[in-house]
């Protein structure tokens, strides 16, 4: 072997290992990554929504509507208009609930078993990965054109209550939030049309 | 020793034994509440009733800092279990959720008793479908998830809105416990089985506090470093108490060393200065045998204070030695013996007396303590004279030889000389004090409890930081209701309670908490079963009431139950409730004792201002409207229930109580004070002219008139214990004063030997009093600050406005 031929076998060699490096990032080996990386990309939103619930204990399902707004990387605010107003946000991990004159707010760090509720939401939102895995085990598929994220919660006092959380979207946009809870019950929320922001 | 003497002697060993055999059977207290005054008004009864039991005064903060959230969450929640399982903690509270799931059973259970929104328009067909579709509601909300396995007995949601009701103290929770706002300490409620004024009871719970920390920390693996912190009145108390108690021991010790030095240097002669401190000892005893036969129990403050008190008594053996401290010092016969019995000793009487008079003064004070503290001292001041003018010369061993000092009276009497051409200024300083009084005279008594307070201001500040996230606020204003009935108690609060709560939709008031809303009275639990109706027109009212609704009437069976079995349930009454997380919420606001009960209803001020007078003025027009006209069905109800039952209510500013208190006792301290002076004076005027009496009073006026005008310049308010430093500057000054009387009118006596034991004298008392005045206690240091600079004060104008024969010496 001459010198001038082992010098371009290395180079290629190295070209094709820095090839390699590049890419493996970026080309998201790990599909929840991908998924994550873009919805990340979304800083904020401002949605309609309608949401059935299916209660055992009722012989028809609840309707709701209102509006979703999300800024990211922690706030979340569901507008229900009808059948009455009702103002739920979530903010830095507090949930604060206003109905006519009256807010109530909650730490979700206080009530574990209710946070998995809400966490499900803004993590996915945020394409925060590691949030959602320290609450949830996470299993996603389908692809991107047309995904569901599996997540069950790890927490034994949530699980009492929620059984678990089904999360369909469409690239970076989610369509469903469908909640099952541990008696059976369970509640759909359908996300509709953009809203200028 | 001759016959008088060993007779003497015999008489000093008997009553001594007999003395220290009543010391010991004794009875003695911590409890500060001993100490606490009889307090005059109403009001101020039950101010210093809930300074000794009140719920608010049981209560210890704890903090657990250091580590992260979950060590310290950790620590707590096994803290809490051990404090538990303590007899000595009657509650321990630290954010446990099962805490509010037992609550959530308790309020189940009883909702159409406790729940406000239970009326008779509820249960008709309108009531309860409108009731019914605002829980369908809530059900669809996130709040739904808890209050769905309660739809079916609760369709109202009374146990939601009662909870609503309830809006219990924002606490922030982190890992399950509860945490201080910024997230660095863990926090904990300790309530104790004993009373807030028993410092005996709270010093164990904060024992008992601290070794199960110590336990629970030691349980940790790995072992990581917590701090344990507490607060709360009964942790003052008792900080306050160890503190007192450690400065009381090592400064005493201090200046026992001090003074001990001192008298060897002027004596020369151990058994001189063992035998000096006799009188005093004997006088303790006395001290404490008469405050336990006056009182019955003897307080701690007492045994701590009164040995400074009679400080005096070390004089009258100083008095003795020096000024007989001849060469022979044959006391018993002989010269010597003749000086003491017909010169020194009626001085040291008349002194003593003088004293009597003073402290007589305090006898008869509402404050216990000064009363204690006066009897202690005209006890002890008398055997302490007794002993020196009986027992102590005796005793004195033939050959003893102390220091002769007459070469330092002389030097003394040559400057006193001296300085003698200089008594005008004294007019000046009599003027300049004056003047300075007057200038301060807004300012001159400090009206503020809390300045007696010896809690460091770090304290102060941990104390005031936990009771803002523990949402435990400093109850400053007060509704009061009493009554012999708790029914009564209770309907009274709940009409007070109606008009407190426009005040707050008013905008007066902030806010305001009432026992009714953890137990509603009596009358108001009846109104609301009465409300219920029977089974069958409530199942009908239901099934008309469920038209339109996704429900149907099958599922509510539970409801239809449950509210019968409500109809006829008994009524709640405090002892139920204190088997919940409620019942120390009530018992905060309500205290059923012997046969009163007495509810409270704390009110907030607005924004984080005191409350006007005008906002305090319309609190009064509610409460006052309240207690004239009951909502008629409730009094009919209390009637038949009840009978008519007497119910009082009044509005309570703690602290403007306790500031009235504090200068109610304190004008009454000044005014005692003033009348022993005025005893002193008449009894001086009564053994020698009045004349000489004035002569003998005038520099124990200026002195304690320079020390006021001294400490108001310096920016001290004048306290209790100020006043009693004034009355120790009178008591030790005037022996001062009467020793350079006694110079003036007798020709022979011993000059430089009366200077040079007067020196001695005055040096020891400086230094008694100097070291109590380097104190970190506000009380003692007052006491130090006053006593020390006047009695040096004393001694030089006695001296200064003696007649010039008194400073002559022989040539």
């Amino acid at each position: 072997m001459n010198a001038p031929r082992a010098l371009r076998a290395a180079s290629v060699l190295l070209v094709a290992l820095a090839a390699a490096l590049a890419a493996g990032p970026s080309a998201a080996s790990d599909p929840l990554d991908a998924l994550m990386q873009q919805l990340a990309l979304r800083r904020h939103g401002h949605v309609t929504f309608t949401e059935v619930q299916y209660l055992a204990v009722l012989d028809r399902p609840l309707e709701s509507s209102g509006e979703l707004l999300y800024e990211a990387p922690d706030r979340l605010e569901k507008r229900i208009l009808s059948p009455r107003a009702e103002t739920l946000v979530l903010a830095h991990g507090v949930l604060s609930a206003t109905r006519g004159q009256r807010t109530r707010t909650l730490p979700l760090a206080a009530w574990p078993q209710l946070a998995p509720l809400f966490e499900c939401l803004r993590a996915t939102l945020a394409g925060d990965r590691a949030a959602l895995e320290r609450v949830f085990s996470v299993a996603l598929d389908g692809d991107p054109s047309r995904w569901t994220l599996h997540l069950a919660p790890r927490d034994p006092a949530a699980t009492r209550l929620l059984s678990q959380v089904l999360i369909t979207g469409e690239q970076a946009d989610l369509k469903t939030v469908e909640i099952v809870q541990a008696d059976g019950d369970r509640s759909l929320l359908s996300i509709g049309r953009e809203l200028s922001p | 020793m001759t016959r008088a003497g060993w007779a003497g002697t015999l008489v000093f060993a008997v009553l001594a034994a007999l003395a220290a055999a009543l010391v010991a059977r004794a009875r003695y207290t911590a409890d500060l509440s001993a100490f606490l005054p009889r307090a005059p008004t109403e009001g101020q009864r039950l101010l210093t009733e809930e300074l000794r039991t009140g719920f608010a005064s049981r209560l210890i903060m704890v903090a657990i800092e250091g580590a992260d959230a979950s060590t310290r969450a950790h620590a707590a929640a096994e803290l809490a279990q051990r404090l538990r399982a303590n007899p000595a903690f009657v509650e321990v509270s630290d954010g446990d959720p099962q805490g509010f799931a037992h609550t959530a059973d308790f309020l189940l259970e009883h909702r159409y008793q406790l729940s406000d929104a239970v009326t008779p328009e509820r249960f008709t067909t309108e009531g309860l479908h409108a009731a019914i579709g605002a829980t369908l509601e809530l059900l669809a909300s996130p709040e739904g998830l808890l209050a769905k396995p309660l739809f079916t007995s609760d369709p109202t949601g009374e146990t939601l809105h009662i909870l609503d009701g309830l809006d219990p103290p924002p606490i922030a929770t982190l890992e399950g416990v509860w945490s201080s706002r910024n997230g660095r300490r863990a926090l904990l409620i300790a309530q104790t089985a004993a009373a807030g004024s028993d410092t005996d009871g709270q010093e164990r719970a904060v024992v008992a506090i601290h070794s199960a920390f110590a336990a629970a920390a030691a349980s940790l693996t790995p072992a990581t470093a917590l701090r344990l912190r507490l607060s709360g009145p009964g942790v003052f108390a008792v900080t306050a108490r160890a503190v007192i108690r450690e400065q009381v021991i090592r400064l005493s010790t201090l200046s026992a060393i001090l003074i001990a030095a001192l008298l060897l240097a002027a004596y020369r002669s151990v058994p001189a200065l063992l035998l000096t401190f006799v009188p005093v000892a004997s006088g303790a005893l006395a001290g404490v045998v008469a405050v336990a036969l006056g009182f019955g129990v003897v307080h701690g403050i007492t045994l701590g204070f009164g040995v400074t008190l009679i400080g005096e008594a070390v004089d009258y053996a100083i008095y003795l030695f020096i000024q007989t401290g001849r060469e022979s010092a044959r006391l018993a016969v002989g010269p010597d013996a003749d000086e003491w019995r017909r010169g020194l000793w009626p001085t040291i009487r008349l002194g003593m007396l003088s004293s009597v008079c003073g402290f007589a003064a305090l006898v008869p004070s509402g404050f216990q303590g000064l009363a204690q503290l006066g009897l202690y001292s005209i006890a002890g001041l008398v055997a302490a004279a007794l002993v020196t003018r009986f027992v102590l010369p005796e005793w004195r061993p033939r050959v003893l030889r102390t220091r002769d000092l007459t070469a330092l009276g002389t030097a003394l009497a040559r400057i006193l000389e001296k300085l003698r051409s200089a008594r005008a200024a004294l007019a000046v300083l009599a003027l300049l004090a004056g003047f300075v009084l007057f200038e301060h005279r807004a300012t001159l008594f400090s009206r503020e409890l809390y300045d007696l307070s010896p809690v460091p201001i770090a304290d102060q500040e941990l104390d005031a930081s936990l009771r803002a996230d523990l949402g435990a606020p400093d109850a400053r204003y007060l509704v009061v209701v009493s009554s012999p009935d708790t029914g009564a108690a209770l309907s009274a609060a709940e009409a007070i309670a109606r008009r407190l709560k426009a005040l707050t939709e008013a905008g007066v008031i902030g806010g305001f908490e009432t026992p009714t809303r953890y137990l509603p009275s009596p009358a108001t639990q009846h109104a609301r079963q009465m409300s219920l109706p029977p089974p069958a027109e409530l199942a009908a009212h239901l099934q008309r009431g469920l038209a339109g609704l996704p429900v149907s009437a099958a599922r509510l069976a539970p409801f239809l139950n449950d509210v019968e079995a409500a109809r006829t349930a008994a009524p709640l009454t405090p002892r139920e409730l204190a088997r919940t997380p409620l019942g120390s919420a009530l018992d905060a606001l309500l205290a059923v004792s012997g046969s009163t009960t007495t509810a409270f209803l704390p009110i907030s001020p607005t924004a984080a201002s005191d409350l006007s007078a005008a906002a305090l003025g319309e609190i009064r027009v509610a409460v006052a409207d309240a207690m004239r006209a009951p909502p008629p069905q409730l009094v009919e109800v209390a009637r038949a229930d009840f009978g008519p039952a007497s119910v009082t209510a009044r509005l309570l500013d703690l602290k403007a109580e306790a500031d009235d208190l504090y200068t109610h006792y304190l004008t009454q301290a000044v005014s005692l004070s003033l009348v022993g002076l005025a005893a002193i004076l008449l009894l001086l005027a009564l053994t020698c002219s009045p004349a000489r009496a004035l002569r003998v009073v005038a520099p124990l006026a200026l002195a304690v008139l320079t020390v006021a005008a001294g400490l108001a310049a310096a920016g001290q308010r004048l306290g209790i214990l100020h006043v009693v430093g004034m009355l120790l500057i009178v008591a030790v000054g005037s022996n001062y004063a009467l020793f350079f009387d006694r110079l003036a009118q007798h020709e022979h006596a011993d000059v430089p030997r009366t200077l040079a034991s007067l020196a001695v004298a005055n040096l020891a008392t400086v230094i008694g009093f100097g070291v109590l005045a380097f104190s970190s206690v506000p009380v003692l240091a007052a006491l130090g600050r006053t006593t020390a600079p006047g009695a040096l004060l004393a001694l030089l104008f006695a001296a200064l406005l003696a007649p010039r024969a008194a400073l002559k010496t022989p040539a």
